[in-house]
């Protein structure tokens, strides 16, 4: 399968995806520049980690203006898988295509550390290759990334079972502990931490290689 | 040309001895332009020229047979093999971190990745080596807490931004640092041999090319500024401390690797400390050439900058570039990609001269090699000190209670406030991050090699002998590499002393480089790069001389030889043996630092061919396999290496019985270099390594679950739980902001 990695001025976790695509995961993947009108022939989009147009106004509240996402937002419509790392994650709240908001951490420190998530549910097309309450070491890096919504959005998230993630150790103070979450078709999905980092024993943890795995998955049904 | 006139009050406001003035006189052959002046002052200062430090700094080994590029150049360059070299250099912003500590350590680590990628080379780890004065002062450790966070949040802000890993470092506290810290940033890249681009103007006719940031009023002065005490003054000149962009510079770097392939470009160098006179006329200077600008050309922020103005400024995010005529269109099309202003602002001309234009009108014009080659050398009078006497006899120590308290001193307490702040896993190649291993270990994707790295200083050390704190920071460098199975291969330094012309601190500095350039050639170690730091002194108080040094070690890329401890009922191994200590050398430690609350003596002692058969062992235990953990003893000395032994994931501590007849206190903490604690499942065959290296290698005990108990011929010194050990260990430095 041939995964596209966005590439916005400020995303740096591009080449991490990248890496995990080809190298980890074994696939094809292309980098895709902001201002492409069209995504190409690509089965998936990774939209990285980083801080697009440097994020000085609220953390994707730029990039969701770029031509790029226009494309992004049409594969989504036609059932495209679209996975959300961190910035990217930001950035798909911040064009509506996820709910809720990301906010400063609860210590309003940026926190760089390896946490414990449990697979929230493994009915998408990003966790089907996990098991439901598994629990993944897998690392975050942000300073705004306290995932907030309110309280109906909140039940409506896990009355539809699109709670993909939860944070076993919540350094950031998310609310109901969610660390990603899917959207209503859920072939959308965003997440704080990086699995992407998480891909390789020699990284420490080679735990979030699932969510790659699930992704080929759902692309290429056994 | 037209100006001001120069008066003697001018001259001197602008940090030139009228010595100097007339050597400038005597280059020219006539008065200078103020223009001139501003030019000449920010190019002959300390922070530029090295003027003080740089006849000694000859005396400093710079050749290898794997250095590409030494000293001269933006950073050094090794090859590591399969076609790929690095580039990596270490630089202070001491004097901008105290003023404004989150500027001015962002532009600090703005600052070294310019340097890193003007050569080629992306930059994929940053380490830092901090300095500040007490936390818990009742007079200063207010703002030496906000110091300390400001220069956190800083380079947090800025490496975070920008991408690049911070993997290690090191955090130091002393009263010295008080009106005065230290930030000094290490920054490595890595790229292609054939990639790599030189800081060199050539190709008369050929244009010279702006990049990046509009230039504006900030930092004008800053390399001045660096090269004085702080007086009261200098607190109003928080409006030399540039503004950083890391988002800017993300893009610069982008671009700046991509236009550098279209093999259109000729040299290139970021404009950093003296902005675009820096630029201007060393890489004029390095290809033999002049280069002509006209400023009204130069992209700026505001209208009605002078001449003086935009020459001096220290704008952030600029470089400076040469391309092929007739290929410019190449190199405006992929800064034109990244968004960023590219302007052609001169050429390069025949005549070696630095020729500045401003409305068309010369506003300065100066022979290139003579500004930036043939500043002022200064060979200062030196002296030197008498070492501080031994205090009154060494109490008996509470080993039981002495252990905690020093898990919790602020020099050894881990420091993760501080870097769980920075991203130090962005570009997944951190095999080994802070704290984790004795040496940061980056993996290079591309060819199967992995680079460990190390920072270290000691200023107690120094301050009681300036030589053999060198000689002991170059030792526990490598020492970190070899701990983790690397192979040190060349370093950086970075010389933080206090004001020059006192001859006792001119002592400090040539005892330091005399100590680093022997221990470097000893192991092996050239020097490719560095940056000298005077004049860190606020109101006449100077700070402990404090080189620091960054050595890189090149190994296979494998799974990292971590520090804790991983599972019970192993031997552990002091590799190197117990060493010796006595009272004198004891002043220097963290011990006498913290418990005895003391600073006497000297640094311990080292042997240096002793260390080297240590490290040698080490490797080959590392590289059979052989070792389950490793971990050199430093600051604290054995009892607090056991114990952050302990502070792994499995809660594996220890039990070992010491066979020595050394006083407790000093068999446990004492700071004798040449020694790594190992747990292994294969003593024999680490014995048997140790014989063949002529190293000492007892079995002091044996790995155990939850505790650490220490025994010295069978009688108990300490029985410690691990969880209170690692509670002390890991909660004091929050505690204390």
């Amino acid at each position: 399968m041939k995964f596209g990695v966005i590439v916005f001025p400020g995303s740096n976790c591009d080449h991490d995806a990248f890496y995990a695509a080809t190298r980890n995961l074994g696939q094809q993947a292309e980098f895709i520049w902001h201002d492409s009108a069209s995504l190409g022939s690509v089965d998936a989009v990774i939209l990285p980690g980083g801080f697009a147009y440097g994020d000085y106004l609220r953390c994707g509240a730029i990039a969701k203006f770029s031509p790029v996402m226009r494309a992004v937002r049409q594969f989504a419509a036609g059932g495209g898988p679209v996975l959300g790392i961190c910035n990217g994650f930001q950035v798909l709240v911040e064009a509506g295509l996820l709910p809720g908001a990301l906010i400063r951490n609860r210590g309003l420190k940026f926190i760089c550390r390896e946490l414990r998530l449990a697979v929230g549910t493994t009915n998408s097309p990003f966790t089907n290759a996990a098991a439901t309450g598994q629990v993944l070491r897998v690392p975050i890096a942000h300073g705004e990334g306290c995932y907030y919504a309110d309280e109906r959005t909140l039940d409506e998230l896990e009355a539809e079972d699109r709670v993909a993630f939860r944070y076993l150790d919540n350094a950031n103070g998310s609310l109901r502990d969610i660390a990603g979450i899917l959207s209503r078709e859920r072939n959308v999905m965003g997440m704080m931490p990086h699995p992407e980092r998480a891909s390789d024993p020699l990284m420490g943890s080679s735990d979030g290689l699932v969510v790659f795995q699930s992704m080929l998955r759902a692309a290429v049904p056994a | 040309m037209t100006g001001a006139v120069i008066t003697p009050e001018i001259v001197a406001q602008h940090q030139l001895t009228p010595e100097e003035y007339q050597q400038i006189v005597g280059i020219l052959g006539r008065e200078p332009s103020y223009t001139e002046l501003g030019i000449f002052s920010v190019m002959w200062s300390e922070h530029c020229s090295y003027k003080s430090s740089r006849l000694h700094l000859k005396k400093l080994p710079t050749r290898g047979k794997l250095v590409v590029q030494g000293p001269g150049e933006n950073a050094g360059i090794i090859d590591i093999g399969g076609g790929y070299v690095i580039a990596f250099k270490i630089e202070s912003h001491n004097h901008p971190s105290f003023i404004e500590p989150f500027q001015g350590a962002a532009t600090g680590v703005g600052g070294i990745l310019r340097d890193i990628f003007t050569m080629g080379a992306r930059p994929i780890a940053v380490l830092d080596s901090l300095r500040f004065g007490r936390l818990d002062d009742p007079a200063t450790g207010p703002r030496n807490r906000r110091i300390l966070a400001g220069v956190v949040s800083g380079i947090a802000h800025y490496g975070n931004c920008f991408g690049v890993p911070t993997v290690g470092g090191e955090c130091i506290f002393e009263p010295c640092y008080d009106g005065n810290p230290l930030v000094n940033v290490f920054a490595l890249g890595v790229c292609k041999k054939e990639d790599v681009f030189y800081a060199k103007a050539a190709g008369v006719g050929n244009p010279v090319i702006y990049v990046g940031a509009r230039t504006g009023r900030d930092g004008i002065h800053g390399a001045s500024m660096a090269s004085a005490e702080f007086t009261e003054e200098s607190k109003q000149k928080r409006p030399n401390v540039q503004v950083g962009d890391p988002f800017m510079e993300k893009l610069l770097l982008e671009a700046c690797l991509e236009a550098m392939q279209t093999g259109a470009i000729v040299g290139i160098q970021d404009m950093g400390a003296a902005g675009l006179t820096c630029s201007t006329c060393e890489m004029g200077s390095r290809g033999e050439v002049g280069i002509e600008i006209e400023l009204d050309r130069v992209p700026q922020r505001e209208a009605g900058m002078t001449p003086y103005e935009i020459m001096l400024s220290e704008s952030q995010e600029r470089m400076l570039l040469v391309a092929d005529k007739g290929r410019e269109d190449e190199v405006f099309a992929v800064f034109r990609k990244w968004g960023l202003e590219a302007s052609e602002i001169g050429i390069v001309t025949d005549d070696s001269k630095l020729r500045v234009r401003h409305h068309g009108q010369v506003v300065a014009e100066i022979p290139n090699r003579e500004l930036a080659d043939e500043a002022p050398l200064y060979d200062r009078p030196h002296l030197r000190k008498a070492p501080a006497l031994p205090s009154s006899p060494l109490p008996e120590a509470n080993i039981q209670t002495a252990l905690p308290a020093l898990l919790a001193a602020p020099d050894i307490c881990s420091k993760r406030w501080i870097w769980e702040q920075y991203d130090y896993q962005v570009r997944t190649n951190t095999l080994a991050g802070p704290e984790r291993a004795d040496a940061a270990i980056l993996r290079i994707k591309e060819t199967g090699t992995s680079i460990a790295m190390s920072l270290d200083g000691n200023g107690r050390y120094c301050y009681l002998s300036a030589r053999e704190g060198a000689l002991l920071a170059v030792a526990e460098c490598c020492r970190n590499l070899s701990t983790v199975g690397a192979q040190p291969v060349a370093a950086t330094n970075c010389l933080n002393f206090g004001n020059p012309e006192r001859p006792e601190i001119m002592q400090q500095l040539v005892d330091a480089i005399e100590g680093i350039g022997e221990a470097c050639r000893f192991f092996e170690t050239p020097i490719t790069g560095g940056n000298v730091s005077l004049y860190n002194e606020t109101l006449g108080e100077g700070i402990y001389p404090t080189p620091v040094l960054g050595i890189v070690g090149l190994m296979p890329t494998a799974a990292p030889l971590t520090i804790p401890f991983k599972a019970a009922g192993r031997s552990v191994v002091l590799l190197g043996g117990i060493g010796d200590c006595d009272e004198t050398r004891f002043g220097s430690t963290e011990y006498a630092k913290e418990i005895a609350r003391e600073l006497w003596g000297l640094p311990p002692a080292l042997d240096m061919e002793s260390e080297k058969r240590v490290q040698a062992a080490m490797r080959e235990v590392a590289a059979e396999g052989l070792a389950e953990s490793a971990h050199d003893l430093s600051d604290g000395g054995l009892a607090v290496a056991l114990a952050e032994c302990g502070f792994g994931k499995a809660g594996i501590g220890a039990q070992v019985d010491l066979a020595s007849d050394l006083r407790p206190e000093i068999l446990l903490f004492h700071e004798g270099p040449s020694r790594i604690l190992i747990s292994t499942a294969h003593p024999k065959k680490i014995a048997e390594i140790a014989e063949k290296h002529g190293v000492e290698a007892p079995v002091i005990g044996t790995t155990i679950e939850r505790g650490l108990e220490i025994r010295q011929r069978s009688q108990t010194l300490g029985a410690w739980d691990l969880a209170t050990l690692e509670s002390a260990y890991e909660r004091s430095l929050e505690s204390r902001l």
